[in-house]
């Protein structure tokens, strides 16, 4: 009998987070934490309302640029990648802005938003679209030519055979590219709130080190990654409704 | 009306090899007209430019000299007087069979309830109007080639170019599909270039059989056929069907010979 994928993943966060209470309780609670230390101090801020308001505060700018990132990178990437002149003349930035340094760049976006709320959305939104862009990119580039060569021998314009043939064709990397913005975006978020007002859950995360409190430390960067993976999962879910297709072809292995 | 004419087509590839510039002539001053109605082949060994003329018949390579006629008009890129036939069928994989044949006709401008019913008759021409909702991954080789001819045929071109359509098929779907070709043929009467490699094939579907060689047309065989062909496995044991077939053999090893 071929056990079911949610028991094998089961199974492995158990096994870790046994280990990790294990091993974790040995270690001086400022060095370290473990589970159960951690559920107590969540449980704590949980009773306070703090961490909801905190969740509440971070969520905003987070969803609003991560958002835009898509919206705004997927026609980018749509255009770069099939426009050869657009690719010489774009593809550039999109390459180097990828690999740009955001971290040493905040301090200048400060200097332009101010402390609040924009800045927050530039930095998730700057973190998030590079990688939709790029993946959008690449996915227009892998599509076939004989694709192509069907909306042309049909006297398609060029409007309608990047809209009804490159971009249903470039939806499984599209959908990836928004799968990898989603970590960036995270750390995007946290980034902004330490270097700006000190708020939502990455002000958690300072407040609490600055007191040698790591296990409450622990608590927003849990459920930061417990957001990641739901999100994830989400776009895994959506993916298999708008490109069905995609699933069925790969011919995945369970 | 629906003939075609290629005259005096003529087709460069400039190709970078171990970073020399080479130029390659795919077609040399090519020449030939397939009449209204008529099933005309193009056979020849690889890179003799059979596919090469049908692209550019059908718009979708430029000849680098000369020209294509449809009806004695000349036509300048792709165009809904011709219709392709894709050797891999080239289905849109999001889109179930009877979307794809819709593609098409939306292409041409057609909209509403003509579009649907138009796009369940020639499905059903092919005999897959039971299968219209599947989507192409749930659809064999031979019945996605059907849905490719089905699109093709759906914006009633005046000509239809097939690209070694049945070549990816196995022998039997094969069979099938030629027969089945030939039945469409009779019921519409549509001018079909064809280009092939196998020689049964050419004999048992062609008017006329067009032997090409290094670029050039080296030479047309008539097929003394009757139609319509009826059962395709008697037609095998006809004595012109070994003769034609005989005679196409031997255009094409004299190439080699040459």
């Amino acid at each position: 009998m071929k056990m079911p994928r949610w028991l094998i993943t089961t199974i492995s966060v158990v096994i870790f987070l046994a280990f990790w209470e294990f091993f974790g309780r040995d270690i001086n609670p400022i060095f370290g934490s473990y589970p159960t230390a951690i559920i107590a101090a969540f449980i704590k801020l949980a009773k306070s309302g703090k961490i909801w308001v905190a969740l509440f505060q971070s969520l905003q700018p987070f969803v609003i640029g991560y958002l835009l990132a898509i919206v705004v990178g997927v026609p980018i990437g749509l255009v770069v990648g099939r426009f050869r002149v657009a690719e010489a003349a774009l593809g550039i930035y999109v390459t180097a802005g990828y690999a740009m340094p955001l971290v040493a760049l905040v301090p200048l976006l400060i200097l332009w938003l101010g402390l609040g709320f924009a800045v927050k959305v530039a930095v998730v939104f700057l973190m998030s679209i590079f990688p939709v862009c790029i993946n959008t990119w690449a996915g227009v580039n892998a599509v076939p030519v004989s694709l192509i060569e069907v909306g042309k021998s049909l006297v398609a314009s060029d409007a309608t055979i990047l809209r009804r043939i490159i971009l249903p064709a470039t939806l499984p990397y599209i959908m990836a590219g928004i799968r990898l913005a989603v970590g960036r975006a995270v750390v995007a978020m946290i980034i902004a709130e330490f270097f700006t007002a000190i708020s939502g859950l990455g002000g958690i995360i300072i407040q609490s080190a600055n007191n040698f409190d790591t296990a409450t430390m622990f608590v927003p960067v849990v459920i930061l990654m417990v957001l990641a993976i739901g999100l994830n999962s989400l776009i895994v879910w959506i993916e298999r409704r708008v490109a069905p297709w995609q699933a069925e072809i790969a011919g995945r292995s369970e | 009306m629906g003939n075609v004419s290629l005259v005096d087509i003529s087709k460069r590839f400039r190709l970078t090899i171990d970073g020399s510039e080479q130029f390659v002539q795919a077609l040399d001053h090519v020449s030939f007209t397939v009449a209204d109605g008529e099933i005309a082949m193009l056979i020849g060994p690889s890179g003799c430019g059979k596919t090469t003329a049908l692209r550019i018949a059908m718009g979708l390579d430029q000849a680098t000299s000369g020209q294509v006629l449809v009806d004695g008009r000349e036509v300048k890129g792709c165009g809904h007087d011709r219709g392709m036939v894709f050797q891999h069928a080239e289905l849109l994989p999001w889109l179930s069979a009877v979307d794809n044949v819709k593609f098409g006709l939306e292409m041409k401008g057609m909209r509403g309830g003509e579009l649907k019913d138009t796009a369940m008759r020639y499905l059903d021409l092919v005999g897959l109007a039971g299968s219209a909702q599947r989507r192409p991954h749930q659809l064999s080789g031979g019945m996605k080639q059907r849905v490719g001819i089905a699109r093709a045929l759906a914006i009633d071109p005046k000509v239809l170019l097939m690209d070694e359509p049945f070549g990816a098929l196995d022998a039997q779907t094969r069979e099938a599909m030629q027969a089945e070709l030939l039945d469409i043929h009779a019921r519409t009467r549509k001018t079909i270039v064809f280009v092939t490699h196998d020689l049964d094939e050419a004999v048992l579907l062609a008017d006329r059989v067009f032997v090409m060689r290094n670029g050039r047309l080296q030479e047309i065989i008539e097929v003394p056929l009757p139609r319509p062909r009826g059962d395709l496995g008697a037609i095998r044991g006809l004595s012109a069907f070994a003769e034609t077939r005989y005679k196409i053999w031997q255009a094409l090893h004299a190439e080699a010979a040459s």
